[in-house]
């Protein structure tokens, strides 16, 4: 409905935006007061001056930074693969002829309302027997192509990639894997970039499957968060001060990336 | 030839020196290549590249999707344990000491009241907030990303905000209820409380990614629908609700659809929002789940075959409640289209 919104909506919308930004300032605000501020219940609604004492003490009750960098690194690497599988895959389904395309790509829709987290068992005695658990390849390989993937990838390709192209260079004698990479994968790029952007936050947010694969010693950042609010939960200003700092990764991407998030919902929507 | 290639960006110009290029690229030098043994490749290159392209994500399902639920049923008819491996096998006795197990009955009408608490007020809302974005807004980005915020923040780490926000005695959200004169409220204490609390993370974190999607089909909807609803007389909100409403229906099977399957499996946030050592949910397990009963059974009884058994039986759930949901939300769209 598009007529020139009045106050009641703007009035709305920013009340939303204070709910939304209001739980992050609280996290933030409690882990700059100190111990005993924090432990009193709501402290003074400016900023104390302890925020980094308060990290300091964080990271040095985890194994913050460690933590941190195997988080950066499970979730590049798994985002990267995802991107290439899927677009590879996709631009199959989207582009290419074959026998049983129609099923096999219906196949790959139905299994994305499998919900595989009640696989964890068997995926544990998996890993076990190749000897993985306790190590990132165990969190990186679950994901290193995903069905949401192949089927964005796939919408976007369609229309995106002209089939008097593909026809043309197939024509021209171009092999497939090159007609895929200067044709298909340059027009893929803007698709490519926010399916690159989900992955690496849904793997970075992720947190029951590390849980049960990787060690106390050798965790996800989510998995550290956990041992440090089992560790000081009554310490608020430490274990939100660690939570904040956990945060400021994603947040940044946010706002790097935020617009491309947004289109790429509101994209992965209309065509889902 | 590998210079003209090496020029990236258009598709078009890099394929003709390929004809020319390639036989003394493939052929040792001096030698014809055979057209007929070219032409070969090429139809096999054809019809056999689309499955190599696809085939990774097939293989990858097999090994870490399929196998996985199926392996779930042969564990769970076994004695299984986390450290000794596969005992004895036992029939359905893991299922029958699940679903005689109190925690299992007490954790599963947690999760459904959870799932309640958190989908039906999200979609709501979400639904309202894409009618507010669906307008025409000045700095339009800044709104929808604005409402976006709260999704990239972990769950773990909104468990963590959101356990301090509810604190039971020195919480944000009970000293703003001492304001209004409302006496303090076990959020972690007491059963539905917590449940609301609990709900209230999911909410937070999902409600502005939902109304995204709902924004996105509501401006799918052809502009004329709405001119001519204005032409015949009708109001606003009678033109959501009888034209926006049944418009959207696809996309809120989707989103209702989705949101069940996530819903049913919520486990970082209860598990986080636990200050108890236990971690089970609360000290009588009142905000335990079922997922967390998975984990529990498995990993902290080191029980696999009980924990198999409960996934199995968390599944049949997910799927009735799949398809519930996929009726109702059917049912209530074709009410609306028909006023």
């Amino acid at each position: 409905m598009t007529r020139r919104p009045g106050f009641l909506v703007y009035g709305l919308l920013t009340a939303f935006l204070i709910g939304s930004a209001a739980p992050l300032y609280w996290s933030f605000l409690l882990g700059s007061h100190t111990k005993e501020i924090a432990a009193q219940g709501v402290p003074p609604l400016l900023p104390g001056g302890h925020f980094w004492s308060n990290a300091e003490r964080a990271i040095a009750t985890i194994p913050f930074w460690k933590a941190l960098g195997n988080s950066l690194l499970v979730s590049t690497v798994t985002a990267c693969s995802v991107v290439f599988f899927c677009t590879l895959a996709g631009y199959a389904f989207a582009k290419l002829r074959f026998r049983g395309r129609g099923p096999l790509l219906v196949f790959v829709i139905a299994t994305m309302a499998v919900p595989t987290q009640l696989g964890v068992v068997p995926l544990f005695i998996l890993m076990s027997e190749f000897g993985w658990t306790g190590t990132l390849t165990s969190v990186i390989i679950p994901w290193l192509v995903t069905a949401f993937g192949v089927f964005f990838m796939r919408q976007y390709l369609v229309d995106a990639v002209p089939d008097e192209l593909v026809e043309a260079a197939r024509m021209d004698g171009c092999s497939q894997i090159r007609i895929f990479w200067h044709v298909a994968a340059p027009a893929a790029r803007p698709a490519a970039a926010i399916l690159w952007l989900f992955t690496f936050m849904q793997v970075w947010t992720d947190f029951f499957w590390p849980l049960i694969a990787l060690p106390n010693s050798n965790p996800t950042i989510q998995v550290a968060l956990n041992q440090l609010q089992s560790g000081f939960f009554k310490d608020y200003s430490l274990v939100l001060a660690g939570t904040t700092l956990a945060t400021i990764p994603l947040l940044v991407l946010f706002v790097l990336a935020g617009r491309q998030l947004v289109s790429g919902i509101m994209q992965g929507a209309v065509k889902g | 030839m590998s210079n003209s290639t090496a020029s990236r960006g258009g598709g078009t110009q890099t394929v003709p020196p390929t004809r020319e290029g390639s036989p003394t690229a493939s052929g040792p030098a001096g030698r014809a290549p055979r057209p007929e043994w070219r032409q070969r490749l090429t139809r096999l290159d054809v019809r056999l590249s689309p499955y190599l392209y696809i085939s990774p994500f097939f293989l990858l399902f097999l090994v870490v999707g399929m196998f996985p639920l199926a392996y779930t049923a042969w564990v769970s008819v076994h004695e299984w344990s986390l450290i000794g491996g596969k005992g004895e096998f036992v029939g359905l006795d893991n299922f029958r000491e699940v679903l005689g197990n109190p925690y299992f009955t007490k954790q599963l009408v947690n999760t459904i009241s959870i799932f309640l608490l958190s989908s039906v007020p999200q979609i709501v809302i979400a639904v309202v907030l894409a009618a507010l974005l669906d307008n025409q807004l000045r700095g339009r980005t800044f709104w929808r990303m604005s409402i976006l915020l709260p999704f990239v923040v972990s769950p773990v780490a909104i468990a963590i905000i959101f356990g301090s926000l509810y604190g039971d005695r020195y919480g944000l959200i009970n000293e703003l209820l001492g304001h209004v004169g409302i006496d303090p409220i076990g959020w972690h204490t007491e059963r539905f409380a917590s449940h609301v609390a609990v709900a209230t993370m999911v909410n937070w974190r999902w409600t502005g990614y939902n109304a995204l999607i709902l924004l996105a089909a509501m401006q799918a909807v052809p502009r004329e629908l709405y001119e001519s609803a204005a032409i015949d007389g009708a109001g606003r909100v009678r033109q959501f609700a009888s034209i926006t409403l049944p418009m959207i229906r696809p996309t809120m099977i989707f989103v209702v659809i989705t949101s069940t399957i996530g819903g049913l499996q919520i486990f970082a946030e209860p598990r986080l929002f636990d200050e108890t050592n236990a971690r089970n949910g609360g000290s009588d397990r009142q905000f335990g789940t079922i997922t967390m009963l998975i984990y529990d059974f498995g990993w902290q009884l080191r029980d696999l075959g009980r924990a198999s058994a409960t996934a199995w039986l968390l599944f049949v759930v997910i799927c009735v409640f799949g398809i519930a949901n996929f009726l109702l939300i059917r049912r209530v769209g074709a009410l609306g289209g028909e006023r």
